[in-house]
């Protein structure tokens, strides 16, 4: 059963114990994660590395608090998040946590500062605070001068800086990304995990990166690789036959 | 949110201009369908409408409507006046007969034979002449209908001559009514006259008109002539509805209306419905997105019944339009929609079947989006 009645809070920013998930698939229980303890602190960018079906995805949405496991515990910034009623998650990852997705998941027909404004405008602030609030976020990843464009007039490396706006114009704790580089050049791709870096990473803040891009590893703080379901290196660097 | 959901909807233009389309064009069909179909059925009781300061119908207790009648003899509009409550009664003859226009042509019309001295039973409105030229040997007053069937457009029917039955009629006056069920060319004369225009039978009287005097009711009045004669009597209302149920118990009409109104609601579902499923389909990673930041399903809720409200909203709004103009436009330019109307149930009516669609089809596509994971989104 998941939940942390019996585990005591350690301080870390992220505190993942005794992580489990099941999947149901023909018939069948499938164990996508094992147990997994992992805690991560505050100020660090935080990789997740691992081949297509190693779990990080599960473990990434379980952190999120978009996926329930089906044991173990999760604290993101002290909060037992899946003690919480249903709404009451939604409303903590509206507050805590920026999402960062691999297609952007930009809406089509609204532009880009309106985009990056999507959290502040759920939250209930007027619109147009909001959208100048996405704008002046625009502006400091450099793209202020795309504020009033569509998605479909922007490049992908412009679409993937709106979603990194979207993702920060609300200031979470935590901002959680899935493959942010994958749908880029080797060059965007960099411009972009530069800026991620330079932006979203603060001393209050966390950041968690899935992908299997190794040409921005050495951007990392910490490198976990994940192998069936279970964490298999936890370091700085990945090793030299991981690479 | 409500603002993005909009958004998200008139974007996508395509789409958008679909889900419209098919409200509209449900809506049109409905709406258009049903008014024709209510203003068809009151034809049914056109004659009874046009003579509108008759209380009671008097009839033989075989006759249903105003055209399914079995003639009366002429002493029954003694017996109705004996009747006490009766303020007035007059005779009212129906009739079909053959009518030779200028052209040749042959036309079956209706002679109304009128009461000669009041002449009640004549409609009220004339578009020409006046009820003095009535009393004029010959005289008969042509409806809308036969002013544009029996007569070319460029000819002025007045003074014209008909060959009527084989006897001379004088067109000296023109009846500003509504067509009958049948839109056939109604000819109105004096009573005296109409017995020479029709065929000669024993009897020929078709109706008593009555009117009950003042402090008796209609239905009382119905009650004493019903006793006291042995005819049938029917208020004007009620014999008015018995038209329109003739029409629907022997006519297939209510079935086919029916079946095109049913269309119109088929049709409206299969558009909107399939439209709005693939606007959903499109944009469900960004529903998804919106679930995984933090958007709960209240106001995803909200997001779909906007979307869906505001195509309703227009589309029903397009669709009574079109329909109106066409029932306006139709009423103005021919005949046979003369004195149309959309009585205000149907759009009430046709709000509802739009409702039902943006309902069933919105709680698909939401159902759809609710169930969608946020995690979806990382997959």
């Amino acid at each position: 059963m998941s939940g942390c009645a019996d585990v005591t809070d350690n301080g870390a920013a992220i505190s993942v114990t005794g992580i489990a998930r099941d999947f149901e698939a023909g018939g069948q229980t499938l164990r996508v994660l094992h147990g997994i303890d992992l805690d991560v602190q505050a100020g660090q960018l935080t990789y997740l590395v691992g081949e297509s079906g190693s779990g990080k995805t599960t473990l990434i949405s379980i952190v999120a608090g978009i996926l329930y496991p089906t044991e173990g515990c999760v604290r993101v910034f002290g909060t037992d998040i899946y003690s919480l009623s249903d709404r009451a998650l939604v409303e903590f990852r509206l507050n805590t946590i920026g999402f960062i997705f691999q297609q952007y998941n930009l809406i089509p027909t609204i532009d880009a500062a309106s985009n990056a404004a999507v959290p502040l405008i759920a939250q209930g602030m007027n619109r147009e605070e909001a959208t100048e609030r996405g704008r002046t976020m625009l502006e400091r990843l450099g793209i202020g001068d795309q504020a009033g464009k569509l998605p479909s007039q922007m490049s992908g490396g412009q679409q993937q800086r709106v979603a990194i706006a979207r993702a920060l114009v609300h200031e979470p704790k935590l901002v959680v990304c899935d493959e942010p580089t994958a749908a880029l050049d080797a060059k965007s791709g960099r411009r972009v995990m530069d800026l991620l870096r330079e932006v979203a990473v603060a001393s209050d803040r966390s950041v968690i990166i899935v992908t299997h891009d190794n040409r921005i590893f050495d951007l990392a703080d910490r490198i976990l690789i994940m192998e069936d379901g279970r964490i298999t290196h936890d370091g700085t660097d990945v090793p030299a036959n991981e690479r | 949110m409500i603002w993005i959901a909009i958004r998200m909807l008139t974007g996508d233009r395509q789409k958008f201009y679909g889900l419209v389309f098919g409200i509209a064009f449900s809506t049109l069909l409905i709406t258009q369908q049903l008014t024709i179909f209510v203003n068809l059925l009151n034809r049914g009781a056109t004659a009874v409408h046009n003579i509108a300061t008759v209380d009671v119908w008097v009839m033989d207790p075989v006759s249903r409507t105003q055209d399914v009648v079995f003639p009366l003899p002429s002493t029954a509009l003694d017996q109705v006046r004996s009747v006490p409550g009766v303020a007035w009664a007059v005779p009212h003859l129906r009739a079909g007969a053959a009518v030779r226009t200028p052209d040749g042509d042959l036309e079956g019309v209706t002679v109304v034979g009128v009461d000669d001295t009041t002449l009640i039973g004549l409609p009220r409105n004339l578009i020409a002449g006046t009820r003095d030229d009535l009393s004029v040997p010959s005289s008969v007053f042509v409806d809308d209908v036969g002013r544009t069937r029996l007569f070319p457009e460029d000819v002025d029917p007045i003074g014209a001559r008909l060959e009527l039955n084989d006897q001379r009629a004088v067109v000296r006056g023109i009846v500003d009514v509504d067509p009958s069920f049948t839109s056939q060319v109604v000819l109105y004369t004096r009573y005296s006259n109409a017995l020479n225009y029709v065929p000669g039978t024993r009897n020929r009287l078709s109706f008593v008109l009555a009117r009950a005097a003042p402090g008796v009711a209609p239905e009382e009045l119905v009650r004493r002539i019903e006793t006291q004669t042995g005819l049938k009597a029917r208020t004007r209302e009620d014999f008015a509805q018995d038209g329109v149920t003739f029409i629907i118990e022997n006519t297939g009409i209510p079935i086919n209306f029916g079946i095109t109104v049913a269309l119109g609601f088929i049709v409206g579902i299969a558009i909107v419905g399939l439209t709005f499923s693939l606007f959903i389909r499109d944009n469900i990673k960004q529903f998804g997105a919106l679930k995984a930041i933090g958007v709960h399903n209240g106001k995803i809720r909200a997001m779909v019944a906007a979307q869906a409200g505001l195509v309703g909203l227009i589309g029903y709004g397009l669709g009574v339009l079109m329909a109106t103009l066409f029932i306006s436009i139709g009423g103005a330019t021919s005949v046979d929609f003369k004195g149309f109307y959309t009585p205000w149930q149907i759009p009430l009516l046709t709000l509802l079947a739009v409702a039902l669609i943006i309902l069933g089809t919105g709680w698909v596509a939401l159902r759809r989006v609710l169930k969608t994971e946020p995690a979806a989104v990382f997959r």
